[in-house]
């Protein structure tokens, strides 16, 4: 059987800040929704159904507020499902709305993931006591920094590497207005003399907590024609789980993401991402994770992705720039973040990126991730129809 | 069958007994042995499945992330391609419905568990409600049912004493139901909050099921009488109850109309109705004759284990197909405060 091409013809975006005190949680989705409505010249008549996700419910303290969201939405009367696979979700949204267009289900689907996490403390969120397991109120660094430091012992990496991915990133996110942090004053000593949170991981190599929402409509073959402005191709998608924590689990390098990578690149006929894809939006929450991801998505082999990091290969101008819109770390409304390295990636195929704009971009890599690297979410888009 | 691309049915369907407490089991343990089952059933195993989906509540476990742990009980090693949903298993279902039409799957595994037990399900679904202005002054879900009950009496759709025959007939079938929570005759006992009484809400429990699903020819090597899923739909409304009809349910007509459940007679129906005066709206929205076979398994008056009883009710639906008691079934499923959200599935077996 043959699967409906997939478009993406809108994509919106709120202003990604720590705290937006003017609008509630249905003003936050509201605003992205309607942009990018907007960036596609349709209405809210257009829309055949709807996909949101979002992190966990603590988050905001709200239990399945899908519901509550269904008229912000525009959802009455229509289809409305709620996709929840922990820091991943953005994506696997994405994914899951694709689906419906691929399968010839419906036509035109709105997908939006949010955060907002000023409504709540996400710490506390992700610290409630649970009988019978461990507890983790470590925060995510605390889970994370040993992972870091594992791949610094495996690969011998300087101990430069994860500054020098934060001081890119913030860099980045100056070029991209919808960025929650603008650091107009960064400078590498600076991101080096910040302090140590997590060993080896330093304040300013840690994303900050944001409220936000991002959203996007994606369409057929006849959407896109219709379409005013280029529209960006789904040529793969995949998804990929595997448990917490077990012995044989490479937390370094997760078998789960090399294969989610691995069925992305398969579906769209790619066998050399390293010279075939022009940008990569890639989950980097901790600055270390970038030199990780790269190994993992298979852009460098076992031990070397810190050196494209340290080579430059990974900068706005470099031959395979990584986050160009400023990546995790500069943005992450948690339950959003994924969406929007979705996005961001959708972004750059269709010339639409503006200062952050990789020129000349034709295909691009979205990917995200989460729970205790167990779950991945990645799609790869094209500036062209793909031919199968 | 045409309505669709591919042909898919529920080949296997497996729950577990439903309780009011389980204390000593953690969501994992409560899970594994009907994931042990379903698969068991189709002789498939874990990494043989093309694509998991699992739906559940944090709100119900009461921490973050709480569907991570269960993923462990599915043993997703080698990785697995899998997906959740914060809702009702049977929206799991529909998302790995959709996945099989794609082509990327031929088979999947879908569960839903929830554990009520450990808090006041009543309080805890008030965090369901509009955080701003409704939640704040904490509507309890069977007090939000009172008034729609409230409703159909009023607009003369029923009494209370036809209420009380939803519930004892509930109560009555599920004494077939091995799996169900209240069993046998059960007295309608005093108003919760009126104009419903004991017998008219579902008991608050804790429980787990699991489907298989499977593609065409496959499906009928795995299953001797496969049930076929020949429509499925789901459908949302607005959110405050000041702008819905409570004696309506146009969600659940809407999604039929898509499912074809209008199509042809349908001999029974599993209906997610947690109350009984929901069972009031439910009939009337998807046009119910008097002879179809209303909730045989009990339904959600006998057993209502959180974000599977939806599933349960597809399961259950499913399962009469293959013992060959059913031919053509409508399966419903319904999240939110009173039926703010539903799902219909026509089911339906190979045709002699």
């Amino acid at each position: 059987m043959s699967k409906e091409p997939v478009a993406v013809v809108g994509i919106g975006q709120t202003k990604h800040v720590a705290a937006r005190h003017d609008v509630s949680i249905a003003g936050l989705v509201r605003e992205a929704a309607a942009r990018a409505l907007a960036d596609a010249e349709l209405t809210w008549a257009d829309i055949d159904a709807v996909v949101i996700g979002k992190a966990p419910d603590f988050f905001e303290g709200v239990m399945m507020p899908e519901l509550y969201l269904a008229d912000a939405l525009g959802a009455v009367g229509k289809p409305m499902l709620r996709v929840h696979t922990a820091g991943s979700v953005g994506g696997s949204t994405a994914l899951v709305a694709s689906n419906l267009v691929a399968a010839r289900v419906h036509r035109t689907v709105l997908t939006l993931a949010f955060e907002k996490q000023s409504e709540s403390n996400a710490m506390w969120g992700l610290s409630l006591p649970v009988p019978f397991q461990q507890p983790l109120l470590a925060g995510a660094g605390g889970f994370f920094a040993p992972h870091v430091r594992a791949y610094m012992r495996r690969t011998g990496a300087p101990d430069t590497v994860g500054s020098l991915v934060a001081y890119k990133d913030r860099r980045n996110a100056l070029k991209n207005p919808y960025a929650h942090l603008h650091e107009h004053d960064i400078t590498l000593e600076k991101v080096q003399a910040s302090p140590m949170l997590w060993d080896p991981i330093r304040y300013s190599e840690t994303c900050p907590s944001s409220d936000g929402a991002c959203a996007m409509i994606l369409t057929d073959r006849a959407g896109a024609t219709r379409s005013p402005k280029p529209a960006a191709w789904v040529h793969g998608g995949a998804m990929r789980s595997e448990p917490t924590l077990f012995a044989g689990k490479d937390f370094v390098s997760p078998q789960a993401g090399k294969d989610c990578a691995a069925d992305v690149y398969r579906q769209a006929g790619i066998t050399d991402p390293r010279r075939e894809i022009d940008a990569v939006e890639m989950y980097v929450p901790f600055s270390w994770y970038e030199p990780m991801w790269l190994e993992n998505l298979g852009f460098a082999a076992e031990g070397e992705g810190w050196k494209l990091t340290e080579a430059g290969v990974t900068e706005l101008d470099g031959d395979l720039p990584v986050n160009p819109s400023g990546g995790v770390l500069s943005t992450n409304p948690i339950g959003a973040s994924g969406m929007i390295r979705f996005a961001e990636a959708a972004l750059q195929v269709r010339g639409q990126a503006g200062e952050h704009q990789v020129p000349g971009a034709r295909r691009a890599l979205g990917h995200a991730y989460g729970g205790g690297a167990q779950f991945f979410a990645m799609w790869l888009v094209g500036a062209q129809e793909p031919t199968s | 069958m045409a309505r669709y691309a591919r042909e898919v049915a529920v080949v296997a369907f497996a729950q577990s007994d439903h309780l009011r407490r389980t204390d000593e089991l953690s969501e994992v343990e409560m899970v594994m042995p009907v994931l042990h089952q379903v698969l068991a059933a189709t002789g498939l195993k874990a990494g043989e499945i093309g694509f998991t989906c699992s739906g559940s509540s944090d709100y119900l476990a009461g921490r973050a992330f709480s569907f991570t742990m269960t993923l462990d009980g599915v043993g997703a090693w080698p990785p697995i391609s899998e997906s959740h949903v914060e809702m009702d298993g049977a929206w799991a279902l529909y998302e790995a419905w959709v996945k099989i039409q794609t082509g990327e799957a031929d088979t999947a595994l879908v569960y839903s568990y929830g554990k009520s037990s450990p808090g006041s399900v009543r309080d805890v679904l008030t965090r369901q409600l509009d955080p701003y202005y409704v939640a704040p002054l904490w509507p309890d879900s069977v007090a939000l049912a009172a008034l729609q009950a409230r409703a159909l009496i009023d607009a003369g759709e029923t009494d209370e004493s036809a209420l009380a025959a939803i519930g004892a007939r509930s109560r009555a079938d599920a004494g077939a139901n091995p799996h169900a929570q209240l069993r046998g005759s059960v007295p309608q006992g005093d108003y919760q909050v009126r104009p419903l009484r004991t017998g008219d809400c579902p008991p608050v429990g804790d429980g787990v099921a699991a489907v298989v699903l499977a593609a065409g020819d496959l499906a009928r090597q795995l299953c001797e009488r496969p049930a076929w899923i020949t429509g499925i739909d789901h459908r949302i409304e607005a959110h405050s109850l000041g702008l819905r009809d409570l004696t309506d349910s146009p969600s659940t007509r809407i999604a039929a109309e898509h499912a074809g459940v209008f199509e042809a007679p349908v001999d029974t129906a599993e209906l997610h109705a947690p109350f009984s005066s929901q069972e009031v709206v439910l009939r009337k929205a998807l046009g119910l004759a008097d002879d179809v076979a209303v909730n045989p398994s009990g339904g959600a008056l006998a057993a209502n284990p959180m974000m599977a009883a939806g599933l349960i009710r597809i399961g259950e639906a499913a399962a009469r197909i293959h013992r060959g008691e059913s031919h053509r079934v409508v399966a419903h499923a319904t999240s939110g405060p009173c039926l703010q959200q539903n799902l219909v599935a026509v089911l339906e077996g190979d045709r002699a």
